[in-house]
């Protein structure tokens, strides 16, 4: 009762801050600029939001402090990566009318894919490799995860956090490696559908000038396949008999156990679940960026920034403080706040943190007792 | 329990004679006999390749070391000789240098300064490296150079594009052919004024760190010049990797151009949220958006895929080049690896040949004698033209390459298409230029070591 009680002053407290937010920024910056940064705070909170939502996952089930968790998002984007090159799989026909750089007849590669179903179909199969790829990387990721957690992160259960971040900070390290060995160090553009190209006008939409408040087509989509996700983990976690299990488990592992249940198999496969997670994170975060084998590392930091932040164990808490961060880093970033504060926009997600730790050690919604043994 | 009558002051006794005895000899031949550092004294000659062969620029450093292998090749009298059969000075026989055979080492940069000036002490003192030559990127220039400065030997810089390099740190015993953000600008700004008007406005997007700030400002020079009016411009941090924040308020600032004076993988990011933003696809103040990359490399250019269609940009040299130097070095580059070299690879076999050449001219390979034969060394047949290595800052004056990303490729190395060739006098400018250091910039004397 109580903890409820505080727990809604916490939501009062911060819902109130974020329209204060809202209504400052407005009055300083236009309702254009506000609009606009807002949305792309939401878009790069959805990516920041879905990573720490499987890294507190992890760590409120399994008790690990898993720092390969980026190397699982880049994992994820790798897998986009590996589709479209089996799309791409070619053999090569030798074109005499041209030449290559060296004068000779040149080779050109021709899709399977032409070959079985014409270019056109081809074309369209290929073109839709991101999509296709979500599908692929399920059973890929959740075979990661628990081979990940099988083989390596289980024996460190009863070892100290340090021992933990030590191994699976060397674990990324290894993974990372391995993509670079077999993709090279350069980024790999793997492009959304051509449908998806462009961007929509929510300017012109809401009454403004048109070309004003313009915002990419699959920035968007990313935002609304995050929320998706995320709601699909918490209805998961929330109306499933295993789901119900997990989180019993969650609050007090003992006596789940005691009750007969084998808690384990269920924590395993929640890495499992969370590794998906942040698999599809990265999927649908190719066409953004073009994948590289270190972009797991570039979230890495900023993920358990937002887990602290959010309150470590706490799912929603992850969730909130995912878009918060992303909402702020966006205002940061813009050349009218760097002129008054240069540099603000690379110390932001830290200086809040440490502002929320200073004031709410726990985090903005972390349970009593977690960490703190 | 056997008891030894060894005791700390003993040990440590015994420990310096016997220090001093095995140093001795040393005392008395190394040092006093070579005139500098790492003299040659066998039958060959060490050069030391430092390149990042692990980290963000990895897929460049490992074409510059390609490079490298082939000019070790073609120095020691294998293969076909390459660009040596080109070259205007005929000092160079195939028999290594100074009848020496050529061997090297290699160190990894990481793009790091730090880990850079590690590699690069420890082939000139492990190693014996008589040069150092590589590198992908300003910041680790500047630093290999001063290090190199210090120790006595040559730097032949690798792809460094910052004027800093050879403007306000330039350095006695450093050189660059590469070309700099000046020359970039100078080059630029005409053909982007021809294209796209006299009357934009253009905002920046900076990297923030040396090189970004000399770009930003050779392209601000010469294209307010012309009359293009500045709006904004914004530092992105260097680590940063989703550019969106800074690509949204770009169509709200009334700005018609952007330009991204960004390199490598910020290039790469930077470059497909703009595209992805639709930016090209508006219209602003009457005119078609448009968006300028000072800086291309067609390596990087391959990570933003599509995005650099019809994106004009700069370029030190590029393959598809038709003088024979270039000819020459395709063909035998090409040849031996299968693809064509990027202009990272074309800078590092060039420097490689030059230094060797300049050690053959000057019949030493003692840095000062070797400074004094490339200073002010005019040559030819090398891919970019006529050119000068001035004597007053050590950088290669030579035509610079206009570029735009192609729009119909024949193959996935035929990104890049020339627009024009601008003639090395436009691009040139005084030693105390205020962009390259002004007057106190000074190279120093050269230090052979030892």
């Amino acid at each position: 009762m109580d903890n409820s009680r505080s727990n809604l002053t916490a939501t009062t407290g911060v819902l109130g801050a974020i329209v204060a937010f809202f209504v400052v920024v407005g009055l300083l910056f236009g309702v254009e600029a506000t609009i606009l940064q807002t949305l792309d705070g939401l878009s790069k909170g959805s990516a920041y939001a879905l990573i720490a939502l499987g890294l507190t996952l992890i760590f409120g089930t399994l008790g690990v402090v898993n720092f390969a968790h980026g190397a699982l998002f880049m994992i994820g984007a790798f897998c986009a990566v590996t589709l479209s090159r089996v799309l791409t799989l070619s053999h090569t026909v030798i074109d005499e009318s041209k030449t290559d750089f060296l004068g000779n007849p040149s080779k050109i590669q021709v899709p399977y894919l032409y070959d079985w179903f014409g270019k056109e179909t081809g074309d369209a199969i290929i073109d839709w490799a991101v999509p296709l790829a979500i599908l692929f990387s399920i059973p890929i990721m959740v075979l990661v995860g628990i081979v990940m957690e099988r083989g390596l992160i289980k024996h460190f259960y009863k070892r100290p956090h340090a021992d933990q971040i030590l191994v699976t900070f060397g674990l990324a390290i290894v993974l990372q490696e391995i993509i670079k060995a077999f993709y090279g160090a350069n980024p790999i553009p793997t492009p959304a559908p051509a449908a998806f190209s462009g961007s929509f006008d929510f300017g012109a939409m809401l009454g403004f000038d048109p070309n004003v408040i313009i915002y990419p087509y699959w920035r968007i989509i990313y935002f609304a396949f995050g929320a998706l996700l995320i709601g699909g983990v918490f209805a998961f976690l929330q109306f499933t008999t295993f789901g119900m299990v997990v989180r019993a488990g969650m609050a007090d592992r003992e006596t789940v156990q005691l009750l007969g249940i084998n808690i384990d198999r269920r924590f395993t496969l929640m890495f499992g679940l969370a590794a998906a997670v942040a698999g599809l994170a990265g999927v649908m975060y190719t066409p953004i960026n073009s994948p590289n084998y270190h972009m797991g590392m570039d979230f890495l930091v900023l993920s358990f920034v937002v887990v602290v932040v959010g309150g470590m164990g706490s799912l929603p808490g992850a969730v909130l403080a995912g878009f918060l961060l992303g909402v702020l880093e966006a205002f940061a970033s813009m050349g009218e706040v760097l002129e008054v504060l240069p540099g603000l926009n690379q110390i932001i997600i830290f200086l809040v943190a440490i502002i929320i730790l200073l004031t709410r050690p726990r985090g903005l919604m972390g349970r009593k007792g977690v960490m703190e043994e | 329990m056997s008891k030894t009558d060894l005791t700390r002051r003993g040990l440590l006794k015994t420990g310096a004679v016997a220090g001093a005895g095995v140093a001795l000899p040393t005392i008395f031949t190394a040092q006093s006999a070579s005139a500098f550092t790492n003299e040659p004294t066998g039958g060959s000659v060490t050069l030391g390749f430092n390149v990042p062969q692990t980290g963000p620029y990895a897929d460049e450093g490992a074409d510059e070391l390609r490079a490298y292998e082939l000019a070790v090749e073609h120095l020691n009298g294998g293969g076909d000789g390459g660009m040596m059969s080109t070259f205007s000075s005929k000092a160079l026989q195939g028999n290594g240098i100074l009848g020496k055979k050529v061997e090297y080492v290699t160190g990894d940069t990481q793009t790091k300064a730090d880990a850079a000036r590690a590699s690069a002490k420890s082939m000139i003192e492990k190693d014996g490296a008589v040069m150092i030559t590589g590198g992908s990127s300003s910041g680790v220039a500047v630093a290999v150079q001063a290090l190199c400065q210090e120790a006595g030997v040559i730097f032949m810089a690798g792809l460094t594009h910052s004027n800093d390099t050879t403007g306000k740190d330039r350095k006695a015993n450093g050189f660059r052919h590469f070309f700099n953000s000046y020359m970039s600008g100078a080059a630029l700004a005409p053909v982007l004024a021809g294209a796209y008007g006299t009357d934009r406005k253009a905002y920046h997007l900076t990297a923030d760190y040396n090189w970004g700030y000399t770009t930003e400002e050779a392209v601000k020079a010469s294209t307010e010049a012309l009359g293009w009016e500045t709006v904004a411009a914004v530092k992105t941090p260097l680590t940063q990797t989703d550019f969106s924040s800074y690509i949204a308020p770009v169509l709200q600032s009334g700005a018609d151009t952007l330009v991204l004076n960004h390199y490598g993988g910020n290039m790469v990011n930077s470059l497909t949220n703009a595209v992805q933003f639709g930016l090209r696809d508006k219209q602003v103040n009457g005119k078609d958006f448009q968006i300028i990359v000072p800086l291309y490399s067609r390596l990087m250019a391959k990570g933003a895929g599509a995005n650099v269609k019809g994106i004009f940009g700069s370029t030190n040299w590029h393959w598809s080049l038709q003088d024979e130097g270039s000819k020459a070095f395709v063909k035998s580059f090409g040849t031996k690896y299968g693809f064509p070299p990027s202009q990272a690879a074309h800078t590092c076999y060039v420097q490689a040949l030059l230094y060797a050449d300049a050690v053959e001219r000057a019949g030493s390979f003692n840095p000062c004698a070797v400074v004094e034969a490339l200073e002010g060394f005019e040559f030819d047949g090398m891919g970019n033209g006529k050119t000068l290595y001035r004597a007053d800052d050590h950088q290669c004056f030579k035509d610079v390459l206009v570029v735009k990303g192609k729009e119909n490729p024949d193959s996935e190395f035929d990104l890049l298409e020339i627009v024009e060739v601008t003639p090395v006098d436009q691009v040139t400018y005084a030693p105390d230029h205020p962009q390259m250091g002004g007057a106190e910039a000074t190279l120093g004397t050269c230090n052979p070591g030892a």
